[in-house]
């Protein structure tokens, strides 16, 4: 394999966020700027990385020769070692999960970093997670990149301790260490009837099981997707997710709005590969499931919306609503739908992650919220806003409301997909993919449009009545003091949707070739089983 | 063995969910732990049983019939630390529980 240094950037999403950490690691506590400076630096060289590696896919991909790329961690030939896969949609997610994590990270770095010990490599494990399981090839390395990603969660949902953080905490990791336990029964029980867990072998293997063993891979399956959907939010099984987000500290609750699109990025990855052809049993196998699971989380999620009384739980349901359109699209199936669906993943999630961040400036004036927190640890530095040499405030922008009112207006406008935002580019390609279907429209389809309009209007409902409340309203409280810090994130994020709006064009080719791509097994089995050890015979 | 394997998972199994269900969160942690073991016997059994069979590839002949499966004990293996370290943070969320809301609980307040 040709292509020089350049091919080994693949492995780099994974390896720069776990050099980071451990380097944070050697730090004592109290070097906050260090700290600082390196999670900075490794956050914005994923960014780069990570656009690189895009421009590096959508180049190859659009030059009409194959897009996906194996890396063989290790020099083992495919089935048998670790293989990272870099595709249109793998290449997608790294942008965004960077994208997430600096904003998420400037904004953490106003004030919240301070709330705790160890936030930075914590924040970084976190990130090398997510890469790892949207970069990773086999179903074993999705399990334990899984684990990286929730380990850290874990540490940062308990951020800046309080009675609430913990009383979600004990929920939020019981259930999933328990989900955990169900990601390897299906793995296993996959592994113990075709022998492998690499995911390209396994789409080549499938099909071939005898059988008196179908009804086995068909459970291992079902059990692994129970594993995921919870992850995602599914309805019922989402129940955890708006109170645990509400109680996590708002930069992390940001950042984990990318948590629950893990769920969706493997039901996607592991579903539409191994259950995407056209041959028996596996064409058409949990299809009704996601389609109706999907829509009944909409409907759930809409009920929630508007039930909700908080923002933290507007934004919690919202995302579950997302969720709920995301399953519902991806068993829908079928070319443009999913192409809609992927521009609404990549829209709502940095609609929703904006969304959290605003909250809590919106909110400040409320109450502060309490940011010390006893010490754990002998050089745990607890002194959440007192920094020697630094000064207190930093710059104050005028004009707050305002500023507060368009960013709040502008993220309604995204969640709930009203004109001229991505938000209903996004909705509005999924329902013209939805009636492009034409021969197989079915009641579920107009249900499932009825849906998507419907929750829309929910979302602007819930939103707009608070948004009065807060923003709107005469109120006797002082105006919130904003730092550049905390504005500049919620800016960036809104810019990216805008940017998805002026470009909607090249991004929605991207979008219907990551479709594509997801529909091509072949292409992506041949990308990893043949990908060349280094030194091997040519 | 295949009858021994079996009943061991599914004892373990049962009263883990059993334990995961109780309202203690110290039960809940015993519980967790018992469905770990129990998924790491059922990993274990994926890979096949099989008596006085090495998992490695010696210099006697290629037969893999000869052999162990190594793959599932690899797994195993990562398995059982990733639950012993969740299992570790899940004993530290539970005693900041118990030193916050002052209750074993798992919602932190007592329901009766």
């Amino acid at each position: 394999m040709t292509g020089g240094w350049t091919q080994h950037l693949i492995v780099l999403p994974i390896l720069m966020p776990l050099i980071g950490a451990a380097l944070m690691l050697l730090l004592n506590e109290r070097r906050t700027m260090a700290k600082r400076i390196i999670a900075l630096f490794t956050v914005t060289a994923l960014l780069a990385t990570s656009i690189t590696l895009l421009a590096g896919v959508a180049a190859a991909g659009f030059n009409s020769s194959p897009a996906t790329r194996a890396y063989l961690v290790g020099n083992w030939a495919a089935p048998f070692g670790i293989v990272l896969v870099l595709d249109w949609l793998s290449a997608m997610m790294l942008v965004l999960t960077a994208t997430l994590g600096l904003t998420s990270l400037i904004y953490a770095l106003a004030r919240w970093d301070r709330a705790g010990p160890r936030f930075h490599a914590l924040f970084l494990l976190q990130l090398m997670g997510l890469n790892g399981a949207f970069l990773t090839g086999d179903l074993f390395n999705l399990f334990v990149f899984f684990e990286v990603l929730l380990a850290a969660s874990f540490g940062l949902l308990l951020h800046g301790s309080s009675k609430a953080r913990v009383k979600a905490a004990l929920h939020y990791v019981t259930l999933n260490v328990a989900t955990s336990l169900l990601f390897l029964i299906g793995a296993s029980l996959i592994y113990g009837v075709t022998g492998t867990l690499n995911m390209a072998d396994l789409v080549v293997r499938i099909p071939a099981v005898a059988n008196s063993d179908v009804a086995l891979v068909q459970s291992g399956m079902a059990i692994l997707g129970i594993a995921f959907l919870v992850k995602a939010g599914m309805w019922p099984l989402g129940f955890w997710l708006p109170r645990t987000y509400a109680a996590a500290a708002p930069p992390v609750a940001a950042l984990f709005t990318i948590l629950s699109k893990v769920g969706i990025y493997a039901v996607l990855r592991v579903y539409l590969l191994l259950f995407g052809g056209d041959l028996g049993w596996t064409g058409s196998y949990g299809e009704e499931w996601l389609l109706f699971g999907g829509m009944a989380t909409m409907a759930f999620g809409t009920i929630g919306v508007l039930a909700a009384r908080t923002l933290s739980r507007v934004a919690g349901y919202s995302l579950i609503i997302s969720a709920g359109t995301l399953i519902a699209a991806i068993g829908a199936g079928a070319g443009d739908v999913l192409a809609g669906a992927l521009f609404y993943l990549v829209s709502s999630t940095l609609a929703i992650s904006a969304f959290y961040l605003l909250i809590e400036l919106v909110e400040r004036q409320e109450a502060l919220p309490a940011g010390v927190s006893e010490p754990v640890f002998d050089d745990e530095y607890t002194g959440a806003l007192k920094e020697d040499g630094e000064e207190e405030i930093g710059i104050i922008i005028p004009a707050t409301i305002a500023i507060l009112g368009i960013g709040f207006a502008f993220c309604v406008l995204l969640i709930a997909g009203l004109p001229p935002l991505s938000g209903f580019i996004a909705k509005f390609a999924m329902i013209g993919g939805l009636l492009g279907l034409q021969d197989r429209i079915t009641g579920s389809t107009w249900g499932l449009i009825a849906l998507l309009i419907g929750s829309g209007l929910a979302v602007l409902v819930a939103t707009t009545r608070a948004g009065i409340d807060l923003i709107w309203a005469p109120s006797n409280n002082p105006q919130p003091v904003l730092r550049l810090a905390e504005v500049v994130p919620v800016a960036m994020l809104l810019a990216v949707c805008l940017g998805l709006m002026i470009f909607a064009g090249p991004t929605m080719r991207y979008m219907e070739r990551t479709g594509q791509s997801l529909g091509d097994r072949e292409g992506y089995v041949g990308a990893v089983l043949s990908a060349q050890r280094v030194g091997a015979g040519r | 063995m295949e009858l021994v394997l079996a009943l061991g998972i599914g004892i373990l199994v049962a009263s883990g969910v059993w334990l995961l269900l109780r309202p203690r969160t110290f039960q809940v942690i015993l519980g967790l732990s018992m469905l770990s073991y129990a998924v790491n016997l059922f990993i274990y059994a994926m890979g096949r049983l099989a008596v006085d069979a090495p998992p490695l590839v010696g210099s006697g002949p290629p037969d893999p019939a000869l052999y162990d499966d190594p793959l599932p004990q690899a797994l195993v293996l990562t398995a059982i630390v990733i639950s012993f370290a969740m299992t570790a943070l899940l004993l530290v969320v539970l005693l900041a529980s118990r030193g916050l809301t002052g209750t074993d609980h798992v919602d932190g307040e007592d329901g009766e």
